[in-house]
């Protein structure tokens, strides 16, 4: 069983088990315009939900991504070093951000679903 | 801000048709970026030709009996050697040799014509009229600048005398039936050319423009990353009250005339400083490694210690990785030096780089 779930900074979170999976919602890539980087944390870093967890770098500006859930870091997306890109072309799939492991999955609970947070996405234009 | 209570330049109704993303900047709403993204409105300048409009810049005519050897005394550069046509990059200094803003100014027949940046624009006019006689501005014309090794070839379907036009130099011409003031200058060092026109027929000029195939829009974004990547100075970033013209690398601006007589605001301290040299000094940098590095960045010493700072910095397109400007301690600024940088507490590799960080693709003839 898998769980998607969307914060009000724009991170989506998908769960299967105990492992997130963290990334950038569509709406976020489409604000950021073109990414050219992404600062990753380090695995095994430990996070609480809210931490700053990554800095993905457009040409513009840099801004940061702040974890939805808490837990460890397990793995990051080595691909975005080479290819930050991945996230403007396909910020739900190829350019996820890391993986942690769940130390609360009780804070699933807070986020919003996916039609949730598309009405969210609606109300801010 | 509310984007209503924002002026408009008379390109806003095409900028939103084109699909911009509107922002705030120095009281204007202006295009950010159009839907083709910053990434590639800045390569394609630099492949072919983009249409900036900088409507939002000042523009203002200086008259009177002499007005060349008026302007001197605010400006340190050898504007009374200008021949009418030709154009050059100067600064408004201040009392204690700070840059109050940076301008160009072009030599006409009877007059100047000066170009400055709009978020100093009320302040650059107020400072002009106190000293000044007949200081006119142009509230009635926008500014659009078409700038890419393709810019030539375009604007001389609408006047072929536009390639008789040498770099930083400037004409009256007719464009479309109307008369407008077109200089072969620009912010992004590729060839390209700056064209005064009459408000009302902008939107239109603006339409020719991006009927030739080569011609995009540009907005804001992309003109940022393309001047930093020719080197040239953003005001209020690289250079602002608090920078000298020696300190900011600018020396150049002041000619041996100049440094001879003085006669401009701060003159004691700066051709001081030119005499005896300065203790930080503006560099290109290029951090290592791929992170950009942004204003407000650290330079630091071994020990830990801030000894400079990132006054620009971003990624550039052309170049393909992160590019920067900032100051550096004087014995420092030499290009292959290299620098420690912190960053959101993370230290990076960088090192003093030659400006600028494409060549310059300029028109002299």
């Amino acid at each position: 069983m898998s769980v998607l779930k969307f914060s009000e900074d724009h991170e989506w979170v998908a769960v299967e088990g105990d492992i997130a999976t963290v990334g950038i919602s569509e709406y976020a890539q489409s604000q950021l315009g073109d990414i050219v980087f992404v600062e990753l944390p380090e695995v095994g870093k430990q996070l609480a939900q809210g931490d700053e967890a990554a800095v993905v770098e457009s040409v513009k500006a840099a801004s940061e991504v702040y974890t939805p859930v808490s837990g460890e870091v397990t793995e990051v997306n080595t691909e975005l070093e080479d290819n930050a890109a991945l996230v403007n072309e396909s910020p739900m799939i190829k350019g996820w951000f890391f993986k942690m492991r769940l130390s609360d999955p009780k804070e699933l609970e807070g986020l919003m679903d996916e039609s949730a947070y598309e009405a969210y996405v609606e109300g801010l234009d | 801000m509310d984007t209503d209570d924002l002026k408009k330049t008379p390109l806003y109704d095409l900028h939103v048709e084109l699909g911009a993303k509107m922002v705030p900047f120095a009281g204007y709403a202006m295009p950010v970026q159009y839907p083709s993204g910053i990434l590639k409105e800045h390569l394609h300048t630099r492949a072919r030709a983009g249409l900036f409009d900088v409507s939002h810049m000042g523009q203002a005519v200086i008259g009177g009996d002499d007005p060349a050897a008026a302007i001197e005394a605010l400006v340190p550069g050898d504007i009374q050697a200008l021949k009418p046509g030709a154009m050059r990059y100067s600064l408004f200094t201040s009392e204690s040799g700070g840059i109050l803003d940076d301008l160009m100014i072009t030599r006409r027949q009877n007059d100047l014509f000066v170009v400055v940046n709009a978020a100093c624009k009320e302040q650059d006019i107020a400072h002009m009229r106190a000293r000044l006689p007949a200081v006119e501005v142009l509230e009635d014309r926008a500014l659009l600048a078409l700038q890419g090794p393709e810019a030539a070839a375009v604007l001389s379907t609408l006047n072929p005398a536009v390639q008789s036009l040498l770099f930083m130099n400037g004409a009256e011409m007719e464009l479309m039936g109307v008369a407008c003031f077109v200089t072969r200058s620009g912010y992004t060092g590729e060839d390209g050319f700056e064209i005064s026109v009459p408000a009302g027929a902008a939107a239109d000029l603006a339409r020719e423009l991006l009927s030739h195939e080569a011609v995009a829009p540009i907005g804001l974004g992309a003109r940022d990353s393309l001047r930093l990547e020719a080197g040239l100075c953003l005001y209020g970033h690289d250079i602002d009250e608090t920078t000298t013209p020696v300190e900011a690398a600018l020396t150049w601006v002041i000619n041996k005339r100049r440094r001879a007589e003085g006669g401009f605001p701060g003159a004691d301290v700066i051709l001081e400083q030119i005499a005896k040299g300065v203790s930080r000094k503006r560099v290109g940098i290029r951090p290592l490694g791929k992170m950009p590095v942004r204003e407000g960045a650290e330079v630091v010493g071994e020990d830990g210690a801030v000894i400079g700072k990132i006054t620009s910095g971003g990624f550039g397109p052309s170049v393909g990785g992160p590019v920067a400007m900032g100051y550096v301690p004087a014995e420092m600024a030499v290009p292959g030096t290299a620098l420690k940088l912190r960053q959101r507490g993370r230290l990076l590799e960088a090192e003093v780089a030659k400006l600028p960080f494409v060549k310059q693709n300029y028109h002299k003839g």
